[in-house]
Formats: structure tokens, C-alpha cells, sequence
């Protein structure tokens, strides 16, 4: 099980939880099953089959390039983040 | 349209004729009649210094200049002024000292420091600041801009007593 | 430790040096063909207004015109997000963005274009195009584009919250908040709280090179463009997009770069230049004036902020909370995410919440610098964070590391740091000799700040071919604007063993060099240079075949050290083997891609010392020493120069710059002249303190340099100036007039 942190203006639809325990392999069955627990979660995180413009994931503190596929181990810590660019 | 002028100039020691409009300004008339492109523009109303060449060895924005004014006049852009395959002393230490970052004020600059140490061959920190003033550099906060100027001076000094 | 490597560490002169100091490098404005078409742009006069007709009869008419376009000449492809390597932007933005549609959104807006055989022929057809408008009432800042009944820009949008449309039509695009712990709780256990609103103006990057593209479409169809850029690969897919057709019929040649500091991203000319040319036949080149570079680029965001910070006696921070508006300009991306994400960064801190809000206004659509929302928001924490250390009675750079964050520190954004160098940089800032250095005189104070700032990975192409003489071409796509040519063939000479002079790096168009992103993010020497490392491995490997094949051993026994290849008994310099290619196997060309994970975020802090005449305001900066973290410097002088630039660009910033908007939305200092960017007169040395904490997530350590040292100097110089003359700033730019307005004021 992965930690996922929720962004707080989604914790309207996880009944106020900022925390959550999720299996998963990818960061994309992550998000597939906290939709499962918690419906709609997916809808706001992912369009087209890709994470929404400008979020990124971090697993455990370091940014994916790889977005949905990027593998979460057991006990990994899971953020939706801002997507960063640059000067 | 206005007919066009024939001006007649030294241009980096050679002799070079080129005609122009009235409205043209020597700025233009280098980069685009001439192709001597080393000259940049950075904002045309003379407050960037990026044009910087050398009329009768003074320094003058070329913006700001019509090439008519050029006429009979000796004009040293960046192109001229290495001798030969020899760089300039002070191009050899802007490169050195790693002067430049992007490199587009860089011929400006080097002109007006060459204008500064043809005539003052030990300017202070501050008289180098004062005069390169006009010069705008976006890149480098001008910290190694004075100090490749200042080591170009003692190279100039050293050669001058060699 | 950086004894252990021959190449990374020094100092060479950068190969592309001798052109750039004789006036023989070709920069984007000095790109000539034949039978060039000069293109000049016609832009808004009106900062909101409805475009009700446009009649160019008259400058089709005009002599030696050849072609006047409209946005009604871009195809109508549908909006799509377009992915422009560092982050994605819609295309109808880019479009609108390029030509007005319907409605100019903010002065400088451009509407039409004329391309002519002579640029004054182009300069006077254009001001015979016949634009009539419906002048709208205007929105320039935030907070007024924010109220209830505010001009609204864009009918259609919507504020989104994290991917989910309200319904609230309104000048904010998109509000997102962090919350981390409880800062009800946080506040209560504060015994020292100070809460201050800030302002910031828009700003320009200043570059002094001002945009500029050719653009040909040629008769088989493709579309050929030269233009000065930090990303062409950006260049190439973003005005595809817009004329609608693939990427690849489009090819992108980086021209030289006369600066961009994140104003070079974004597209402005070339598709513009490539419908001319569509039009005419001919190649088109349109060059921005000053004015236009002011008044229709992207500068960066002017905002609004409100922060509050409190901590208990012994220096603690138990609570911190942000409100971040951001003016995005006339499309959203104001770059307040980032903010947001930095604005308590460089602290650990159990109770936070920040809402940030990007919102759009009737001035230029917003572009990156250096460091993107994080200087703004730094100008107010590191001022608030100086002004609790003198309440609790601490010197301002313990308090600062009692509370630094360090590596396993969560950040208000949710993930924790990995390897930091905080605590490193503030070290060096309180043992740095100018600290203790006395001030000796009146009206004189001594600021500090620090800053974070992300960095960036992103993908990046690489291939090395091997040339008899035993020296290799190093072929990369990252625009170069400040010495990356060597800073990546550096990396390169480390793995192979030969000096850096050996390596010929060149930076090559969008057809002859895997995909690249920008030159942006502090990312090229990190990412680029990670690339070539890779590349340089892939030669050495392939080179030990070759010396294996020569002794007729397996290749995994051939050694590879410092140039020199060797196995029991055998060896061969690399110069040697080079030789020997076309005997064993042919041209050895290394290659390699990357999108790295990895990326070291970097932190730097400033010392500014400054002396105000209270009689006329000025401020005069003394002395000014820069601290940042390198991961580690590969050119130190390189290093140097990115600390030294990005702490000018912010003394600038701090003390002078800003778009003065008059009511109408017109910016009225839109010259070199009135737009006051610091001069060699106006500064002294910058001095600089190189820290190196290696980043473990690179082969050599690098963090990427470009943009944190931009963070610091806004708060650091009013810090400074607070301490100089007992005045709070919250408003930038603090010149002669803000500052004599706080005096009076506190009189």
C-alpha cells in the first residue's frame, strides 16, 4: 500500500481525509483505485488518459517524469503537485 | 521615395562607399547595407549601447547617427578590431575572464572600453562604471565585464612598455 | 573532491567565444537570405477593446507592400493543449495570443501584419490598416480584477479548482490551495505573529536582444524557420500547432541568443512570418522593436500578497499562511503555482496554508523569469522572517537556520526534500567575511535574504561522434545563452579523458538532433549535460570494443582511465584508437537521450549592504556577496556569472523597474530610457560564494544554477534598506519616490 496525500480542494470528495492507504503498482492503478473507493477523485486528477495539465506526481518527494506509469512501491508517499517550468 | 546619397567612409581602415536613404542611420546602413551584422541592434533610440562603434575614434551609438553623417568619416565597428587572426587584448580577456553570457552587448561593450583605454590607459573601477554606463548588459551584473576591462588595461600597459 | 576529476572544476574559454567577441556569431536578427521580406506587426492601441472590423485595402495598396495578414489567415484548427516541454498551454491561447481574435486584450496586442521589400516600406503600410474598436473598461491588477463586477476578459472561462470548473465566471482562472498541519492551532502557539500585505509591479527580463524570426515556406511544403530562441523544439511544435500542420513539416534553426531568462519560450513572431510567407513566396524576417518587446512579450506577474508568520519565543515557527493573487496577464498561467510551492520553501514549518490565485488582466500575457513567483513571494516571507527575528531579539541568519529546512523536511506542498543544501548556504552567509565587516557610516543597514527554487529535468538528445584525430563533435539542442556549449562538453571530456578542447560542441536545428526542451529551468548543464555524460559513456564503451577487437580479448577486460585504454599489458590512448576506427567495426558515434528524475533544487541567499540618502530617497547598494548552491560547479566562472546576473536582475527589480501603467492601460516607460535597468554605474562587484552540496540524483552532483540566485535580493535589499533607515517595504519597486513616501509616512 502506497500513502497517498490528498490535495486539500479534493478532500471534498474523500469525506475530508488528507491521508490515504492504496494498492497499487503505477501511479496510474493508484488513482484507479482511490476513484474506486472514493468515486469522481480521478475525474479531477486525470483527462485523456494522462494526468491533467499542469499537475504533476511526486513519489516519495521526487517529481515523475513518467506521470501515470511511474512505479509507487510498498510504503511510497504519493503527492499531486503543481507542475513546475522555469526561467 | 527620396533618392539615395552616396556616402563615402573608412570603414575598419578600408575604404568603403554605400549609398543610402536620408532616414537611414548608420546603424542600418552597417548591418544591412554592409552586412557588418557583428554591430547589434537592442533599441534603436540610444539607450542600450548594443550599436556602440567608433567614429573618429570616438564612441558613438549608431542608432543614433544617419549614415549621411558618416560621410569622410572613419568608422571602427567589432569586426575591425582584431589584427588579423590577433585578437584584440580585449577581446582575448572578455573571453578569459569569462565576460559575456549571451554575447550581444559584447561588441558594444568592447568598443567602448576600447574608446576608454585608447585614451586612459588606467582608468579607475569608477571611471570604467562611469564610462561604460551607456552600455546595458542583461547577463552578467557587469562584474566580470570590469574586471576583463581592467585586466585588458594592464595587458594594453605591458604591451605599450614592451 | 573536485581534485578527483581533470575537467569539471576549471575554467576553459567556451568554444563558441571567438565568434561572439569579433561580431561574427549570427544572432536572430542578423539572419540575411535572399529575397528577404521585411514584416512589421500592428498592435492594439487599446489594452481591452472588441476588434469590430479590419481594413487593410490601403496598406495592400501601399508601394512595395506584398502581403497584410489577420488572425482570420491562421487555419481554425480546434483548441487543443499543446505541450510545450516545460508544461502545456492551449492552442487557442498561443493563436490569440499571436494575432488578436475578436478582442485585444491588452495594449501592444498584436491584430494585423504587412510584410514589404523594405522594413520602412512595411513601418508605413502598417499604419494604414484601418482597425475599429469597441474600447472595453480595464482590469490592470489583480485585486481590481478580482471584484465583483471587474471587466471580464474572457467570457467563457471559468475558475478552476484543481481540474474542477466552478461555475463562477470571473478574471480567475484557476485558485489551488496547500494545507499542511493546523494554523488555528499553529497561531495560537505563536508568542510573536507579524501579518503584512505586499505589492509587486510587473517587470520585464530585459533582455537586450529583441525577438526575432525568418520564417520561409518553402515549395515543398515545409516550413523553414530561423529565429532566436531558448527552446526550438518549442518553436517548431508551437507554430505547427497554430498554422495546423504536423510537426515535422515544420524546421526550427536556433540563431544565436542575445538573452531570454524565460521571455524566449513563449511564440510570438514566427507564425506570423510563415503565413507572410506563405503568402508572398518569399522569406519574411520580423524583428521586434524595443517598444513591441515591452508592450507585446511576456513580462513577469505583478501580484498581491498577504502573509502571516508566527513563532514562539525561542525562535521556533509553528504557523505560517500566504495569500498569493498573481496578474497572469491576458491569458491564465500567472506562475503563482510555483509561488506557492516556494513561498515557505526554505522552512520547516508543522502549520501552513496558502491559497494562490491566477488571474488574468489587461496587460501582456505573462512569461517566465528566472525563478518564476518565487522572487515575489520571497520579498514578502524573507522581509516577514527579518522582521520576527529582530521581535524575538535573534540575529536573522540563526533564526533562519533554527528553523532551515534540510533533507526529510515536508514542505506545504506535500512532498518532503531530498538532499538540500539550506543550512549549508545560510553557514556560508553568516561565515562569509563581509557579515561581520563593519558598515562604517549613516543611514547604511545589511540585509539578508534566501531563496529556493525547483529546477527543472525534462528531455534532452545527445550524440558524440569520434574524429580520427581523436577529438569528437558533440552534437545538442539547447540554445545556448550562457556558455552550456562548454558546460556540456565539459561533462563530456570528464568521461572520455580528453581536454574540453577536444570536444566541439554545436548546437544543431530540429531536424539533425533528438527532441531537447528549453533552455529554461535551470535545466541545461543538469539535464543536457547528463545527456552528453551519457553519450560520452556510450563512446567509451564502444571504444573498448574496438581496442578489445585490436588484442583480441573480450571487451569487459579493456580498462577505461583518463583517456587511455588498457588491458593486461595493452594500451591505447584514446587519440591512438581513433585512429584504428575504420579497421574495426567504422565511425564510432555515441548517443544518448534523457528525461531525468533526480533534478537537485537549489538554494542561494544574499548579503546587501546599502546606504539611503533620506533627503532624496535614493538608494545606493554598497556591496553585495551572492551564496548558492551548485551541486557542483562544473564551470566555476559559469557559476559565478549566473549568481552575479540573477542578483543584478533582482537589485533592479527591487530598486528600480516597473511597468508604469497609466489608468488607461498603456505603459508609459516602455523605453530603455524610462524602463531603469541597473547600469555598471549603479552597482559595485557582486561578490560570490560558490556552496556545493552535491545533488546524488546527478553523475557529477550538478544542481543547475540558473535561477535561485534571482530569489533573494527583493527582500535582502529591503531588508537592508530597513535596517539603513527604520522603514518597512512592502511595495515594489522601492525607488526614490516609495521610499520618501515611507518616510513621510512613519514621520
Amino acid at each position: 500500500m502506497a500513502t497517498v496525500f490528498i490535495p486539500a480542494l479534493l478532500q471534498g470528495l474523500t469525506g475530508g481525509r488528507s491521508k490515504l492507504e492504496v494498492a497499487g503498482a503505477t501511479v496510474g492503478e493508484v488513482v484507479e483505485n482511490l476513484d474506486r473507493a472514493w468515486p469522481g477523485i480521478a475525474d479531477r486528477l486525470v483527462e485523456d488518459g494522462r494526468l491533467r495539465t499542469n499537475i504533476s506526481v511526486a513519489v516519495d518527494g521526487e517529481v515523475s517524469p513518467m506521470g501515470l506509469l511511474e512505479p509507487v512501491a510498498a510504503g511510497s508517499e504519493v503527492h499531486f503537485v503543481a507542475a513546475i517550468s522555469g526561467g | 521615395m527620396p533618392g539615395k546619397v552616396h556616402i563615402h567612409t573608412l570603414i575598419n581602415n578600408q575604404p568603403t562607399d554605400f549609398l543610402c536613404e536620408p532616414r537611414q542611420s548608420l546603424l542600418e546602413c552597417l548591418r544591412d547595407t554592409l552586412n557588418l551584422t557583428g554591430t547589434k541592434e537592442g533599441c534603436n533610440d540610444g539607450n542600450c549601447g548594443a550599436c556602440t562603434v567608433l567614429m573618429d575614434g570616438r564612441p558613438v551609438t549608431s542608432c543614433l547617427v544617419l549614415g549621411v553623417e558618416a560621410q569622410d568619416a572613419a568608422i571602427t565597428t567589432i569586426e575591425g578590431v582584431a589584427k588579423g587572426n590577433t585578437l584584440h587584448p580585449l577581446q582575448q580577456s572578455f573571453l578569459e575572464n569569462a565576460a559575456l553570457q549571451c554575447g550581444i552587448c559584447t561588441p558594444g561593450f568592447i568598443l567602448a572600453a576600447k574608446a576608454l583605454l585608447d585614451q586612459e590607459p588606467d582608468p579607475s573601477e569608477e571611471r570604467i562604471r562611469f564610462y561604460l554606463a551607456n552600455n546595458l548588459c542583461r547577463c552578467t551584473g557587469y562584474d566580470k565585464i570590469i574586471r576583463a576591462v581592467q585586466d585588458a588595461a594592464a595587458r594594453m600597459r605591458e604591451e605599450a612598455r614592451a | 573532491m573536485s581534485t578527483q576529476y581533470s575537467v569539471i572544476g576549471t575554467r576553459p574559454v567556451r568554444h563558441d567565444g571567438a565568434d561572439k567577441v569579433t561580431g561574427r556569431a549570427i544572432y536572430g536578427a542578423d539572419f540575411q537570405m535572399a529575397g528577404l521580406l521585411h514584416g512589421v506587426i500592428l498592435r492594439s492601441p487599446h489594452a481591452h477593446a472588441r476588434i469590430l472590423s479590419i481594413d487593410t485595402s490601403k496598406a495592400k495598396a501601399y508601394p512595395g507592400v506584398q502581403a497584410v495578414v489577420t488572425a482570420d489567415d491562421f487555419p481554425e484548427a480546434p483548441d487543443k493543449m499543446v505541450d510545450l516541454g516545460e508544461g502545456e498551454t492551449p492552442l487557442s491561447h498561443i493563436r490569440g495570443n499571436v494575432l488578436a481574435k475578436g478582442k485585444a486584450l491588452y495594449r501592444g496586442h498584436a491584430v494585423a501584419a504587412v510584410a514589404a521589400a523594405s522594413l520602412h516600406d512595411a513601418e508605413e503600410a502598417v499604419k494604414l490598416i484601418d482597425v475599429q474598436y469597441e474600447v472595453l473598461p480595464c482590469a490592470l491588477t489583480a485585486p481590481d480584477a478580482m471584484k465583483d463586477g471587474a471587466p471580464i476578459l474572457h467570457e467563457s472561462m471559468r475558475t478552476k479548482e484543481l481540474g474542477q470548473k466552478t461555475d463562477r465566471v470571473s478574471n480567475v482562472a484557476e485558485h489551488f490551495r496547500h494545507v499542511l498541519g493546523d494554523i488555528g492551532a499553529g497561531f495560537a502557539e505563536a508568542e510573536a505573529v507579524v501579518e503584512r500585505e505586499f505589492n509587486t509591479s510587473t517587470v520585464h527580463q530585459g533582455y537586450i536582444e529583441p525577438h526575432a524570426a525568418t520564417a520561409l515556406w518553402n515549395n515543398d511544403g515545409r516550413v523553414l524557420v530561423w529565429c532566436s530562441t531558448q527552446g526550438s523544439f518549442v518553436v517548431r511544435d508551437a507554430t505547427a500547432c497554430v498554422l495546423d500542420i504536423p510537426v515535422s513539416q515544420v524546421k526550427v534553426t536556433p540563431t544565436e541568443i542575445g538573452g531570454g531568462f524565460g521571455g524566449k519560450i513563449p511564440v510570438y513572431l514566427e507564425p506570423v512570418a510563415a503565413i507572410l510567407s506563405k503568402q508572398t513566396g518569399r522569406p519574411v524576417k520580423i524583428v521586434m522593436t524595443r517598444r513591441d518587446v515591452f508592450e507585446g512579450t511576456g513580462p513577469t506577474p505583478g501580484c498581491y500578497m498577504k502573509v502571516k508568520i508566527g513563532a514562539r519565543k525561542d525562535g521556533t515557527i509553528t504557523a505560517a499562511q500566504a495569500y498569493l493573487a498573481f496578474e497572469a496577464g491576458a491569458y491564465p498561467g500567472a506562475m503563482v503555482g510555483p509561488a506557492g510551492m516556494t513561498v515557505f520553501a526554505a522552512y520547516d514549518i508543522p502549520n501552513v496554508t496558502i491559497d494562490g490565485y491566477d488571474v488574468v488582466v489587461n496587460k501582456p500575457s505573462t512569461a517566465a523569469y528566472r525563478a518564476p513567483g518565487a522572487p515575489n513571494a520571497a520579498f514578502a516571507t524573507e522581509t516577514l522572517i527579518d522582521e520576527l527575528a529582530e521581535k524575538l531579539g535573534m540575529d536573522p541568519i540563526d533564526f533562519r537556520l533554527k528553523n532551515a529546512a534540510k533533507e526529510g523536511t515536508r514542505r506545504a506542498d506535500g512532498p518532503k526534500f531530498r538532499k538540500i543544501g539550506c543550512v549549508e548556504v545560510l553557514q556560508a552567509m553568516k561565515a562569509h567575511p563581509h557579515y561581520s565587516a563593519p558598515l562604517g557610516g549613516p543611514n547604511r543597514g545589511r540585509g539578508v535574504a534566501i531563496g529556493f527554487w525547483f529546477n527543472v529535468g525534462l528531455q534532452s538528445s545527445c550524440t558524440i561522434a569520434v574524429n580520427t584525430d581523436g577529438h569528437v563533435n558533440l552534437v545538442e539542442g539547447s540554445t545556448d545563452i550562457g556558455g552550456t556549449r562548454t558546460s556540456i562538453a565539459m561533462q563530456a571530456a570528464e568521461v572520455l579523458g580528453i581536454p574540453v578542447e577536444q570536444v566541439q560542441p554545436v548546437v544543431e536545428d530540429t531536424d539533425a538532433v533528438g527532441y531537447t526542451a528549453v533552455t529554461g529551468g535551470s535545466r541545461t548543464t543538469f539535464a543536457t549535460g547528463w545527456a552528453a555524460y551519457e553519450a560520452a559513456q556510450d563512446v567509451v564503451r564502444q571504444m573498448k570494443e574496438r581496442a578489445a577487437k585490436l588484442w583480441a580479448i573480450e571487451p569487459a577486460a579493456v580498462q577505461a582511465e583518463r583517456g587511455v585504454f588498457s588491458s593486461n599489458g595493452h594500451s591505447i590512448t584514446f587519440k591512438d584508437l581513433a585512429t584504428k576506427l575504420a579497421t574495426t567495426g567504422g565511425p564510432v558515434v555515441g548517443r544518448a537521450t534523457v528525461n531525468p528524475r533526480g533534478v537537485g533544487g537549489s538554494f542561494a541567499g544574499c548579503i546587501a549592504d546599502v546606504e539611503v540618502d533620506p533627503e532624496t530617497g535614493k538608494t545606493t547598494v554598497l556591496r553585495f556577496t551572492s551564496v548558492q548552491d551548485a551541486g557542483r560547479a562544473i564551470h566555476p566562472s559559469y557559476v559565478e556569472g549566473q549568481m552575479q546576473g540573477g542578483s543584478v536582475q533582482g537589485i533592479g527589480w527591487a530598486l528600480n523597474e516597473e511597468y508604469w501603467m497609466n489608468p488607461q492601460g498603456t505603459m508609459v516607460n516602455s523605453s530603455l530610457l524610462d524602463y531603469r535597468m541597473p547600469t555598471a554605474l549603479d552597482l559595485p562587484m557582486i561578490e560570490t560564494k560558490i556552496v556545493e552540496v552535491p545533488n546524488p540524483g546527478h553523475p557529477f552532483g550538478v544542481r543547475g544554477v540558473g535561477e535561485a540566485n534571482i530569489v533573494p535580493p527583493l527582500a535582502g535589499l529591503a531588508n537592508a534598506i530597513y535596517h539603513a533607515i527604520g522603514v518597512r517595504m512592502n511595495r515594489l519597486p522601492m525607488n526614490p519616490p516609495a521610499i520618501l513616501q515611507a518616510l513621510w509616512d512613519k514621520k
